[in-house]
């Protein structure tokens, strides 16, 4: 576990954070309060599109405009096979992994081939692409989107109609993917590609194919949201294209870097605080937009690393957890 | 083929075109110059428009409404570059991109604030508002003319300013070396905030003149402000020339593609498929030509020349 105290936040942070998580739908029974379990359940599995995000913008330093398309093909690759009364799960994820993977395999071979903000826009472009073909596919319904009457099925391993089943599925989900990517990140493979993100060239004096290296990682975070976009579809019930809309992907930036991109738990942090914020927030005002973007513009001009910097830096003041 | 169906598209592609260049001047200036992103440079599209809509019900006069409202955008724009932007040149990409990002979502709120969720029209005078009869009997609205010539005319404007003025010279310098200009005791901070106010009265301009015809509406600068991204992209950062070629490039292929794909696919391909495929395609061929234009030429079409 000392590798988790490398990554800036304590690690009993994080344990806590998912034992939160584990134990919400018994608070929220308790509370007579069903709607906590929907709000958590969205963060959850926003959070898990934060983290495969995280891993090529934090780690890898690839600044993905476009990562929202990923949940929209995830998300799709659920409903349209429904729309044929084809409700079996296992092949809704494959399919969601696979046609995820495949787009990042096609997109990221060009993206990567630029950088700096050319990336930035030339990944917003593709996403743009997947938003419009959705949008002209009129026999899924296009702008206004396609009902998914039933949710996945899984042969009786596992009933997602119910929502707390559903509710330790996408927990478990979350769990599995924080492991992946410290797997990856600790990896050989996860060295070179922070390696790259500090002086591309160097390492490919030393001999690593940086190029490959990057592609295949953007091919992994492109597949991990894809599958966070299955169980979005499953979630809603109701998918549109507007759920990769580029605001959408500037949204899902803003949780990494608002949590702290490169730690490990540090974008379930940053989607934490999006989520409950926008929630809590739009309960006061309907103007609450306006709060929330003067707080982004403050959190970008005075913090570096977002929330988990602010805790390494509180943690180092009361001599507490992460030291670097 | 219909000719006269087609020569109308060809205007609203350069209309198109235009308002795309008069928004990409400003952004690929301030992206040259400055290096910094400003995707809030729709939201002051949006708000030229606004202003132009308050100002036209105010004095009753469209030109008066347009007249007043230039100086209050850049107005807007130089508080703007004051208040976020000024603190935000040492930073990099990612955080102008979610600065920015912070205020479009302010701009929303406030024009829903301050206008309502509803849009606002904005009357066009009874000399505006007319048909005229081009060659070979067709109709064209006079107002969309009266878009692109004046859209033209900024242009040439500008390239006079750029290539032909003091000020122009200093611009120029400040994108290939900041750090000689400053050297040579321009004060570099009041250059930046002269160039993203005009550029701000620029975006709003297009705003101002495309209300009109779609009425000002909360969000109308989100759509576009991407394309204009792409065209500066496709026309090399900080350069001028990219960005009128691009504008013209992007403009044409835009509303070419979403009349007349179907047309040309049909002669590869079935009827049936033709009609399902085009409106994707055509949506997404400026974001093809972009990709296409990164992959082979990554600087774009016209760089500017020293760096």
């Amino acid at each position: 576990m000392t590798s988790l105290f490398r990554t800036g936040l304590p690690a009993y942070a994080m344990v806590v954070g998912l034992l939160f998580l584990a134990g919400l739908p018994v608070l929220a029974v308790w509370a007579d309060n069903i709607f906590l379990i929907d709000l958590y359940l969205r963060l959850m599995i926003l959070a898990i599109a934060a983290v495969s995000l995280n891993l090529i913008l934090g780690y890898g330093g690839m600044v993905s405009f476009g990562h929202a398309a990923y949940l929209v093909v995830g998300a799709y690759a659920v409903g349209i096979p429904a729309y044929y009364g084809i409700y079996n799960g296992f092949l809704q994820f494959a399919i969601a992994i696979l046609a995820s993977a495949a787009i990042a395999l096609v997109t990221g071979a060009i993206a990567l081939r630029t950088k700096g903000v050319y990336f930035i826009m030339i990944t917003m472009a593709f996403a743009q692409m997947v938003f419009f073909t959705f949008v002209s596919i009129e026999e899924y319904g296009g702008d206004d989107g396609l009902v998914i009457d039933t949710r996945s099925e899984f042969g009786g391993l596992l009933d997602i109609n119910d929502n707390f089943t559903l509710y330790y599925f996408v927990l478990a989900s979350l769990i599995l993917t924080l492991g992946l990517v410290h797997r990856i990140v600790h990896s050989r493979f996860g060295m070179v590609i922070s390696g790259s993100k500090g002086n591309d060239r160097r390492m490919q004096a030393i001999g690593f194919p940086t190029y490959r290296y990057r592609l295949a990682s953007y091919v992994i975070s492109g597949a991990i949201c894809g599958y966070a976009g299955a169980l979005l579809g499953n979630f809603t019930n109701f998918i549109t294209p507007e759920m990769g809309d580029w605001v959408r992907s500037g949204e899902l930036i803003f949780m990494v870097v608002l949590g702290g991109a490169g730690s490990l738990f540090g974008p379930v942090l940053g989607t934490a605080m999006f989520v409950l914020l926008e929630e809590y927030l739009s309960r006061i005002t309907q103007y609450w937009h306006f709060p929330f973007g003067a707080m982004l513009i403050l959190v970008v001009i005075f913090t570096r690393g977002g929330i988990n910097g602010m805790f390494r830096w509180l943690g180092g003041r009361i001599g507490l957890g992460a030291r670097s | 083929m219909d000719w006269g169906l087609f020569t109308i598209q060809m205007l609203n592609g350069l209309q198109l075109g235009v308002l795309l260049f008069l928004l990409a001047a400003g952004l690929t200036l301030v992206f040259g110059i400055m290096d910094f992103v400003n995707l809030a440079h729709g939201s002051l599209y949006m708000m030229g428009a606004y202003f132009c809509a308050t100002l036209t019900q105010l004095t009753d006069s469209f030109l008066l409404g347009v007249v007043l409202a230039l100086p209050l955008t850049a107005l807007l724009g130089w508080l703007v570059e004051l208040i976020v932007v000024r603190a935000l040149y040492t930073h990099d990409h990612l955080d102008h991109v979610l600065a920015t990002f912070g205020l479009i979502l302010c701009f929303d709120t406030a024009v829903d604030y301050i206008w309502g969720p509803t849009g606002m029209a904005i009357p066009l005078p009874d000399f505006l508002n007319g048909q005229v009869t081009l060659f070979g009997g067709l109709e064209f609205p006079v107002f969309r003319l009266v878009i692109i010539a004046s859209g033209l005319l900024v242009a040439a404007l500008l390239y006079v300013m750029v290539a032909h003025t003091r000020l122009g010279m200093l611009i120029r310098a400040g994108a290939s070396n900041r750090t000689m200009v400053m050297a040579l005791g321009v004060d570099i901070g009041k250059l930046f905030a002269l160039v993203f106010a005009v550029g701000a009265a620029f975006a709003g301009f297009a705003g101002m003149l495309i209300a009109p015809i779609t009425e000002a509406s909360i969000g109308m600068g989100n759509d576009i402000i991407i394309v204009a991204f792409v065209v500066i992209i496709i026309g090399g950062i900080g350069s001028i020339k990219g960005a009128f070629v691009a504008a013209m490039i992007v403009g044409l292929i835009d509303t070419m593609g979403r009349s007349f794909l179907d047309q040309l696919l049909k002669v590869f391909m079935s009827a049936q498929n033709a009609e399902t495929s085009a409106p994707a395609l055509s949506a997404m061929a400026i974001y093809i030509l972009m990709a296409v234009v990164l992959a082979f030429r990554p600087q774009g079409l016209f760089p500017p020349k020293v760096r």
